[in-house]
């Protein structure tokens, strides 16, 4: 019964706390730490001891969500990135580390000590920054791009710094259960006790096998996983190589989060990274809710309304330092004015990173049992007033930019791209065309054999399932400017059709009809334009038909053209009459049209208004003189 | 032996009495090449790099087609649009058809005289014709007057069609061996009447 009632109370607390979050404004994050604080220190309903299982349990949360940062990072980017990640992020964490240092040590601390201290608050919160910019639609925007990149970097710094701990340690390990021995990296791993040449060489070895297997082992696997057709084998894959990976950097003692972050970057490339995307997305979010949850939970009041002033001392000091820092590097780096004040707020607070730091800084005797405390709560308080610092950025300086110059300038929209849904006998030249024409595509399709084919051609095609609603939403439907279904199946391409236009409404729909009657359904749906997929092929067979016959080339055009001109017509009459249901008038009238059509055929030239025999008429005689 | 290239230009082939009969008759002039446009393009997607390469293999340019408005069918004229390229046909480096000659034949509706000066239309069929005289000359290609066959519905009744048809035969003939006074052609305002002077019975120049 344990597990259900633990399940009730966080799930209760963080639907209750997230939805008036969110009504407030207030973004989710502060909603999860305050559903945290709730169930924790303020209602005491679970357990410290508890949440520090939890907090583990979620900080999978936090490997997810890198792993996912990954997937949507292709190689290339990260190379196109390179100056603003060594730039922008390796200046913030070296000079973040020099001034809290330097204050640390004002405060008495040594050196050792200080430098501990100084490099894991240099630290900002992934978690927190990235889920906000996410939610709010910044990420897109310099500030956002930049908050990235240092936060890449400080992902990327936390290896070394891992190693640098032990190096630093003042005196004897003291023998203390840290408070917050988060991270598995804490534990200890299996090459510890080697040197250090050879740690590196096994950290380098199991890279470079995340890499080989992604590139070579996990794409044929995904595709046997695929053509079983269910979903849930294909969500208990990808979930398996998040696991895997984690798994594998922790026996090597780096960050389980920086080597999902590289396995996401490998499979980004692949076909099958908008499903695993879609899949995986869901666990993320539960996953950082619990963790934030969890900081929330965790914060210990006691020492919090004891040691008050000293704590919310520290944590401003913290901000205060950490904000100037990214304000002079902003303005270094010419960001704009409200993306430098997004930067520089955003990033203020220490990361979670810092609860694992803390701890193994703790356990590996680098800080005292009782400073650890003091400084995992500060720590929290930062996480805590970030939102905070979020909602005041919104207030304050956003509304104040709209009008600004330097907005106008952020503007410009990217050139949309086109989402193809199907790529079979109609998609797969509908994607050549505009491929040769130069356009961003995104194709989707569920026969992974298919997908494969086409990425082969050099088509960007990604497996899965068009009709699922979070697949479209990770091919980017939101951004793109046209949908061009082209599904094999009738009732799927409908459904498509209409969610498409419900909740895309910018986007403009092109769509492939079986026949007459699933036009007019795909025109109830909301597609934009329309062509029955047969249609002009079989007037092109009947044209050559005519021309075997006998027929001069442009007669036979002109007579398809005639055709072709009739039976758009009948569409149009026939529509009313199967919104109505298709009864008796509905036969009645196809019978019409079908005489009509004859008598338009073939009847002499001047008789009717559309017939094939239009043409340039000599002006005579009697026409002149008029 | 000059080659010659007849780009044939009628949407109605089939109501064509007189067209069917000059078709015929050049199709069976050898060294004649015959292309009727209408046929080789129903949906106006011409082929510009096929018909460059025909144009280089020719001496001689004939656009055979009815008058619509004073002027040829339109894909004639999407033809020229398209064909007449700068650096083809014209510009520093468009010489392909420098020297060549261009003759229209064509088939009016209307009688003979309605084409004079004091006629219903006050003009001359080649002034009518303008716009290809210039672009021929602007591509530096030699404007031979105009080969018209007049009330041409109505040559078959009329039994002029037959006279029409070996005048045609002539005119090629003369063309593919030499033996047309090209400049004469060109200084008259219709080769009709003037057959018999610039036809020479032997080639010119031998």
């Amino acid at each position: 019964m344990g597990f259900f009632q633990d399940a009730f109370i966080y799930l209760l607390a963080a639907v209750i706390a997230v939805t008036v979050s969110h009504r407030l404004g207030l973004g989710s994050v502060l909603g999860y730490l305050f559903a945290g604080i709730a169930i924790g220190p303020v209602l005491g309903i679970v357990a410290g001891a508890e949440t520090e299982t939890v907090k583990h349990f979620a900080e999978f949360g936090v490997v997810i969500m890198l792993f996912l940062i990954g997937l949507e990072l292709e190689p290339q980017m990260i190379w196109r990135m390179r100056w603003q990640l060594l730039g922008l992020g390796g200046l913030q964490v070296l000079l973040t580390t020099t001034a809290l240092t330097a204050a640390a040590m004002a405060a008495g601390f040594v050196w050792q000590t200080a430098l501990v201290i100084g490099m894991t608050l240099a630290l900002s919160s992934t978690a927190i920054v990235l889920q906000t910019l996410n939610e709010k639609g910044w990420m897109r925007s310099r500030g956002g791009q930049s908050s990235f990149s240092v936060l890449l970097f400080q992902d990327i710094a936390v290896i070394p710094m891992l190693a640098l701990l032990p190096l630093l340690a003042v005196g004897d390990p003291v023998a203390l259960v840290p408070a917050n021995a988060a991270d598995p990296a804490a534990h200890g791993s299996l090459i510890d006790g080697y040197p250090g040449w050879f740690q590196t060489l096994v950290i380098v070895a199991t890279i470079a096998f995340i890499i080989l297997t992604g590139r070579f082992l996990v794409r044929p696997a995904f595709r046997l996983i695929a053509a079983a057709q269910m979903r849930e084998l294909f969500t208990a894959a990808a979930l398996l190589i998040v696991v895997a990976t984690s798994l594998l950097m922790d026996l090597v003692g780096v960050s389980a989060a920086l080597g999902a972050f590289l396995a996401g970057v490998v499979l980004s490339t692949s076909e099958y990274r908008h499903a695993i995307e879609s899949d995986i997305e869901p666990f993320k979010g539960l996953l950082l809710g619990l963790f934030f949850i969890s900081v929330g939970a965790g914060i210990d009041f006691g020492l919090l309304f004891s040691e008050f002033f000293l704590i919310i001392g520290i944590a401003l000091g913290i901000i205060l330092v950490k904000a100037l820092v990214l304000l002079a590097l902003a303005g270094i780096f010419r960001l704009p004015w409200q993306d430098t004040w997004m930067f520089g707020l955003g990033l203020a607070q220490a990361g979670e990173f810092a609860f694992v730091l803390f701890g193994f800084a703790g356990s590996s005797g680098a800080l005292a049992g009782s400073l650890v405390e003091i400084l995992i709560l500060s720590v929290a308080v930062t996480m805590l007033l970030t939102p905070l610092m979020f909602i005041l950025f919104e207030r304050y300086v956003l509304p104040r930019t709209v009008s600004s110059v330097s907005r106008e300038a952020d503007e410009i929209p990217e050139p949309g791209t086109i989402v193809i849904a199907g790529v079979g006998r109609v998609g797969q030249i509908i994607a050549r065309l505009l491929m040769a024409e130069g356009y961003k595509i995104v194709v989707l399709d569920h026969d992974p054999n298919l997908v494969e084919r086409m990425r082969q051609t050099g088509v960007h095609s990604y497996y899965g399932d068009a009709t699922r609603p979070d697949l479209l939403e990770a091919a980017g439907l939101a951004e793109a400017e046209v949908l061009v279904a082209a599904l094999d199946d009738q009732d799927q391409q409908t459904a498509l059709v209409r969610h498409v236009s419900e909740h895309f409404p910018k986007c403009r729909i092109v769509a492939r009809a079986f026949d007459r009657h699933h036009l007019y359904e795909l025109e109830n749906a909301g597609a934009h334009v329309i062509e029955r997929e047969v249609f002009e092929g079989a007037l092109a067979l009947g044209r050559h038909t005519l021309k075997e016959l006998g027929l001069h080339p442009f007669r036979a055009e002109q007579k398809v053209r005639a055709f072709r001109r009739h039976d758009m017509q009948t569409v149009d009459i026939l529509r009313e009459h199967w919104a109505a249901g298709m009864g008796k008038k509905y036969i009645t009238a196809v019978r019409t049209r079908l005489d009509e059509l004859m008598q338009v055929m073939r009847s002499d030239r001047l008789a009717g208004k559309n017939l094939p025999d239009r043409e340039w008429t000599p002006p005579r005689g009697e026409d002149a003189e008029r | 032996m000059a080659r010659i290239l007849v780009l044939f230009a009628h949407p109605r082939t089939d109501r064509s009495v007189a067209n069917t009969a000059l078709m015929a008759a050049a199709r069976a002039i050898e060294g004649v090449t015959f292309a009727d446009l209408y046929a080789e393009y129903p949906d106006f997607d011409i082929d510009i790099d096929r018909e460059q390469q025909r144009l280089q293999e020719t001496d001689i340019l004939i656009f055979q087609h009815p008058v619509y408005w004073y002027s040829s069918p339109a894909l004639l004229k999407e033809w020229q649009d398209l064909v007449f390229e700068h650096g083809f046909a014209y510009g520093s480096d468009g010489t392909a058809l420098a020297g060549k000659s261009l003759l229209q034949v064509a088939t009016c509706g209307t009688a003979r005289e309605a084409y004079r000066k004091r006629g219903r239309y006050e003009n001359e069929l080649r002034t009518m014709f303008s716009p290809f005289e210039q672009t021929a000359k602007f591509c530096g290609m030699h404007y031979l007057a105009p080969f018209g066959v007049f009330s041409a519905e109505d040559a078959a009744e009329e039994k002029r069609l037959d006279d029409v048809v070996s005048d045609y035969r002539r005119l090629l003939t003369a063309l593919r061996d030499g033996r047309l006074d090209l400049k004469k052609a060109a200084a008259v305002p219709l080769l009709n009447d003037v057959l018999d002077e610039i036809i020479a019975s032997e080639p010119a120049g031998v």
